[in-house]
């Protein structure tokens, strides 16, 4: 399974947030919580694999100089697809009241058409590759990208509320400063710095 | 004084990149010299504010009579990507010496998401066409603040002793992070 | 060349168009069904759709819209979605449950920007504290924080937030009187 290796890399070696440094907004603006940063890497994903494909699959007939035009209108409208989709099935609120996913993830849903992993994608892979690398690319990208989000809501909700994924586990309040903005500026900071590290060391041995 | 609060609120309280979390990748891509900050700035701000009145007009009078509301994402960002090859092709014929200053961030506004996100956020909150157009300019300005106050620090930065993990990215978002404590200030102030 | 383009447009607005209309009735009953959950949890129980039956009360610049709550023929209630200004965090924006005489039934959250930890202690997710407002009539209930000489304990370290509140149950109130004839 050579094919495996577009999926895997996603993950540490081409990983988008801690390596690439792309789609930066959604990855503070979502990850107040673990399950934010999950739906929010998840709705990115089927964007991104769903343009992958269609992109590998039509690039041949598009002319050159419409490239970029078309490929945002494909995005564009995949990303309104996710976006009625999550607004239909993902829009109840807790039993508290608190707000759906849906109305937590906001304005980031319509934005995915801006995170520059998308565009990045279909430019730098898919135009190029047939479809299934471009599945598989899409697929690895969006779940190394859901990691990442996933991992920094999962510190940032450790440490600011002391719960993991909604589960409140230390009573009392946490380190209140990373939940809001500027905690996640700090928890990105150390994380990267932190994946800096173990990359190295995964090169060295 | 509606307006004043908008103004400030924009540029202090919410501000667009310390807690609204909009046009993360240029601020710490495009903040190593406070000249290319001031660059980067001067562009978005143009091409935010002509945006925000071409996609308020196509919201209300394309959009809204057809019923196609659900066309959102899509007919602003085509708009959003036209503006910008129009505006570059203006000003290359109109003004080389202002494209020359702003000329290199031109293709990187499209995918730029504070000016998707302002036009949305117009929307959202209801902001008739002057309304909207302080609120694309204190925005504007606010991303503006922020950017060349950072990159101002990272001029700094350079001469500092900073520990080997901590170079370059790591560093820029603690100090990104510090930045947004000292805005928290301006809470409560409209 | 503009032919691929718009071919590829008139394609992607199809496709579009299509989720839209598989889409419109669920989204329409995940909005409906949103309302109703809010106004069941602060009017007294109805059998009516409140959210069908509303009328708007205009407040500050603003208006408050309330939900008429019904039970056969009888009016039990109304849910107010009222809003202060005066919040840490920007707007603030509440659902008060009234009974027909004006007595708080029960208040939740819609919207806030308040600090996590201190101002958001208002939601019943986070602390008891906006139940003592329940059974309370604003007509001879002073709806201020003690330290300015009302009748409500503010939230530890949040007299803001707090005085928001009252501030917005207090203008829900006044309207209520000044419309809720209905």
């Amino acid at each position: 399974m050579s094919q495996l290796k577009h999926v895997t890399k996603g993950f540490l070696k081409e990983n988008p947030t801690f390596v690439l440094f792309l789609g930066l907004c959604p990855t503070l603006g979502t990850t107040g919580s673990a399950i934010n940063g999950l739906g929010m890497g998840l709705a990115t994903t089927a964007v991104l694999t769903l343009s992958n494909v269609f992109i590998a699959l039509f690039s041949k007939y598009i002319p050159d100089k419409v490239r970029i035009p078309s490929f945002i209108v494909i995005i564009a409208s995949f990303v309104t697809i996710v976006d009625l989709l999550m607004s239909a099935y993902t829009n109840t609120p807790g039993p508290h009241g608190e707000p759906s996913l849906y109305d937590n993830l906001g304005i980031f849903i319509p934005l995915i058409v801006v995170n520059c992993i998308v565009l990045g994608r279909a430019e730098a892979f898919a135009a190029k590759n047939s479809v299934l690398p471009s599945l598989l690319d899409g697929i690895g990208i969006g779940l190394g990208f859901s990691f990442a989000l996933t991992l920094l809501g999962t510190v940032r909700e450790l440490l600011g509320n002391g719960s993991f994924f909604g589960h409140k586990f230390i009573q009392g309040d946490g380190m209140l400063i990373f939940i809001m903005a500027p905690g996640a500026f700090l928890a990105l900071g150390y994380l990267i710095m932190i994946m800096n590290k173990l990359k190295k060391k995964l090169a060295n041995s | 004084m509606e307006y004043i609060l908008i103004v400030i609120g924009a540029v202090f309280v919410n501000n667009i990149v310390l807690s609204q979390f909009l046009g993360i990748c240029p601020f710490i891509g495009v903040s190593n010299k406070v000249d290319t900050a001031i660059g980067m700035a001067s562009a978005v701000t143009f091409v935010m504010i002509i945006a925000t009145m071409v996609t308020y007009l196509l919201q209300q009078y394309i959009l809204e009579p057809l019923q196609i509301g659900f066309m959102q994402t899509v007919s602003y960002i085509l708009v959003i990507a036209a503006l910008v090859q129009l505006v570059e092709i203006i000003l290359k014929k109109v003004s080389p010496s202002m494209y020359q200053a702003l000329g290199i961030f031109l293709p990187l506004i499209t995918t730029n998401c504070t000016i998707l996100g302002v036009a949305i956020l117009t929307f959202q909150k209801e902001f008739n066409l002057l309304q909207g157009v302080v609120y694309a300019a204190s925005n504007a300005i606010g991303f503006g603040l922020a950017l060349v106050t950072f990159s101002g620090i990272r001029e700094q930065l350079e001469l500092a002793e900073i520990p080997k993990g901590m170079k370059g990215v790591p560093i820029a978002f603690i100090i990104a992070g510090i930045l947004a404590m000292a805005f928290m200030g301006f809470a409560n102030i409209v | 060349m503009l032919l691929t383009l718009l071919i590829i447009s008139l394609l992607a607005s199809a496709a579009m168009g299509a989720v839209y209309n598989l889409t419109k009735e669920p989204i329409d009953l995940a909005k409906g069904a949103k309302k109703t959950l809010a106004i069941q949890r602060v009017a007294p129980a109805f059998d009516n759709h409140p959210g069908e039956e509303n009328f708007s009360v205009a407040a500050d610049g603003d208006s408050v819209y309330f939900y008429i709550a019904r039970k056969g023929n009888d009016t039990v209630g109304y849910a107010a979605e009222t809003f202060s200004n005066k919040a840490f965090g920007g707007t603030l924006k509440l659902l008060v449950g009234f009974s027909p005489d004006g007595t708080i039934n029960d208040i939740a959250v819609l919207e806030h920007k308040e600090t996590p930890g201190l101002g958001d202690k208002m939601t019943k997710a986070k602390s008891d504290w906006s139940y003592q407002f329940n059974g309370k009539n604003p007509g001879n209930y002073k709806l201020q924080v003690k330290k300015d000489g009302g009748d409500v304990d503010a939230i530890t370290a949040s007299t803001i937030t707090s005085r928001a509140y009252c501030d917005a149950v207090q203008r829900a109130y006044d309207a209520l009187k000044k419309g809720g004839k209905q």
